[in-house]
């Protein structure tokens, strides 16, 4: 049985790739699995300078899912070459930073140095909802994402996933973008902008007041969404939004994702995302699937 | 090192009314423990309530390998737990919390706890007895009806002071009045203390003030428990220059030196 895919020039050992902050740099999910099961893993976003993030409460949890204002605490590239890439390089496993900045030329800066790093891949973050100026700001519009796109695409030869927000009206059209500015895939979705009231305090429970939601609460607008998204681009998809099994998995394959993330599941279980690569494989083994490029996309419409 | 744990629940208690001590088989997480650690528990193999609960170790023992967690019915997630059988296995992450409570090398401590903030501190007692340290303990309740473990703090201290807010049961007041009173005279070379927010910002502030060492359990709203979220941010007053000011409360903590943290 054949699991390997190939996401946008990344050549991964299975589908399975664990969400951009859910999995930090490694080391805490290291103690419990070895990394290399993963087919690859997506940095907590990380920008050219260190982030200190929002002020807390930044969680709290919904049904079936979360919501989370984290604001993109990181310690800044620099810091992500010295210090965690060299233990992520000693994994079998693509290692894809997710990048985001305040404005497109900090988006230029980083990738710059991105492009001279040991990594495989970058994933463009033009959708966290939860920062005031850059990501979704230029996320949630067709020019926005092609203007950070191209500027990018000029200063990184490595393989470039733009990662999308579902906070717009026509997500096709944005993933149209991404293809237009010359990237190699799409990842989506990320979180969908949510609010939670404390209802005796009569406050909003975090304290930005809204928050990105995740969680198995959002999986069918995520697959409706990759389903769009495969239709109306050529660029292959990592799929991801509520994933905490292979069935899950396999639904978005199935909606024409060639790989896909474990975000908020990785908090539930922290061996939900290698627990994922089994299920894969026991779904290819059921219906006698010899490799798992065949479902890609082979969702038959009613 | 943490590690998942299907630990088996041996023994249910109902210590006061909606308050659970459960016992449970989890050598291998017992045997890391230290006072001051946490650990969490998915309640449900469902997807809701979707987050594991961090929850305080109150005993360890490493002997048998079992541990002792105590919890107050709240919400949905505390009510599920409530209602496991002796016999069932419980999913436990644990230990969890690279800051726990130093103490080793102290001579005269007092420790500090109010109402659901005590459980962390018996550990802490115990160990700390047992390398016949002077333990003073100050525990607060809100009235007679949420009074607990007494008789347990009471084997693991050299003086336990019981107060009530309303004075229903022993001595009326909050507990920290009656650690201010006694500072001067028995001059303790470290203060611990767990609680209400109100109560730690005033032993924070009094150990500041008096310039004795002061160590906190903080709680926050936490999702992994592990570092990697970044949920559960605590402000820290030692930031230095161009890094992140947040510290969390699973990783760093949820034990901190009084003065290192802004909450």
């Amino acid at each position: 049985m054949n699991t390997q895919v190939n996401l946008a020039g990344i050549k991964m050992k299975n589908p399975v790739t664990v969400a951009s902050g859910t999995f930090g740099y490694g080391r805490e999910f290291s103690q419990f699995f070895d990394l290399s099961k993963l087919g690859g893993i997506i940095t907590k976003g990380t920008s050219l300078k260190p982030k200190s993030g929002n002020k807390p409460s930044r969680v709290c949890e919904t049904a079936s899912g979360m919501l989370n204002s984290i604001g993109l605490q990181n310690p800044g590239v620099e810091y992500f070459a010295e210090n965690d890439l060299p233990f992520l390089r000693k994994f079998d496993t693509a290692v894809i930073v997710n990048a985001c900045g305040s404005s497109v030329e900090e988006y230029v800066e980083l990738c710059k140095i991105l492009n001279t790093l040991d990594i495989d891949g970058v994933e463009l973050n033009l959708s966290c909802p939860n920062v005031k100026a850059g990501c979704m700001a230029f996320g949630n519009t067709y020019e926005g994402v092609k203007l950070v796109t191209s500027a990018v695409r000029k200063v990184l030869d490595k393989p470039l996933i733009v990662k999308l927000t579902p906070n717009v009206t026509d997500i096709a059209s944005i993933a149209k973008a991404v293809e237009d500015a010359g990237a190699d895939g799409v990842s989506l979705i990320n979180t969908l902008l949510g609010m939670k009231i404390d209802i005796d305090k009569k406050k909003p429970v975090l304290a930005n007041n809204t928050g990105g939601l995740s969680g198995p609460a959002i999986k069918p607008v995520a697959v409706r969404m990759v389903y769009q998204v495969s239709k109306a681009v050529n660029i292959p998809i990592l799929g991801m939004g509520g994933i905490i099994n292979g069935d899950d998995a396999i639904e978005f394959m199935l909606a024409g994702a060639t790989a896909i993330s474990i975000g908020a599941g990785n908090f539930m279980d922290p061996f939900t995302s290698i627990n994922t690569v089994k299920g894969i494989e026991n779904y290819l083994e059921k219906y006698k699937i010899k490799d798992v490029n065949d479902i890609i996309g082979k969702v038959e419409m009613n | 090192m943490p590690k998942q744990v299907f630990a088996k629940l041996v023994k249910k208690e109902e210590i006061i009314k909606g308050v659970f001590k459960f016992t449970v088989e989890a050598e291998e997480i017992v045997k890391d423990s230290k006072p001051g650690n946490f650990i969490e528990i998915r309640v449900s193999n469902q997807t809701a309530p979707f987050l594991r609960r961090p929850i305080s170790i109150y005993n360890l023992d490493k002997e048998k390998g079992l541990l002792e967690f105590i919890f107050q019915v709240k919400g949905e997630g505390t009510t599920i737990l409530s209602e496991k059988q002796e016999g069932e296995n419980i999913d436990i992450i644990g230990p969890l919390g690279f800051g726990t409570f130093k103490f080793e090398s102290r001579k005269n401590i007092a420790i500090i706890g109010g109402g659901i903030g005590i459980f962390p501190l018996y550990e802490l007692a115990k160990q700390a007895k047992k390398l016949n340290i002077n333990v003073d303990i100050y525990l607060g309740y809100r009235n007679k009806e949420n009074v607990m473990l007494e008789k347990e703090f009471g084997k693991v201290s050299d003086n336990l002071l019981i107060a009530t807010d309303d004075g229903s049961y022993s001595k009326k007041g909050f507990a920290i009045n009656f650690l201010e009173e006694n500072l001067d005279k028995n001059k303790y070379d470290c203060i611990y203390a767990c609680g209400p927010l109100s109560m730690l910002r005033a032993v924070q502030k009094l150990s500041i003030d008096k310039k004795i060492n002061c160590q906190i359990s903080l709680e926050e709203k936490m999702a992994c428990g592990l570092g990697v979220c970044l949920g559960c941010a605590v402000k820290t007053s030692k930031s230095p220059k161009d890094l992140p000011e947040y510290w969390h409360v699973c990783k760093a903590g949820p034990v901190f030196n009084a003065k290192d943290v802004e909450f």
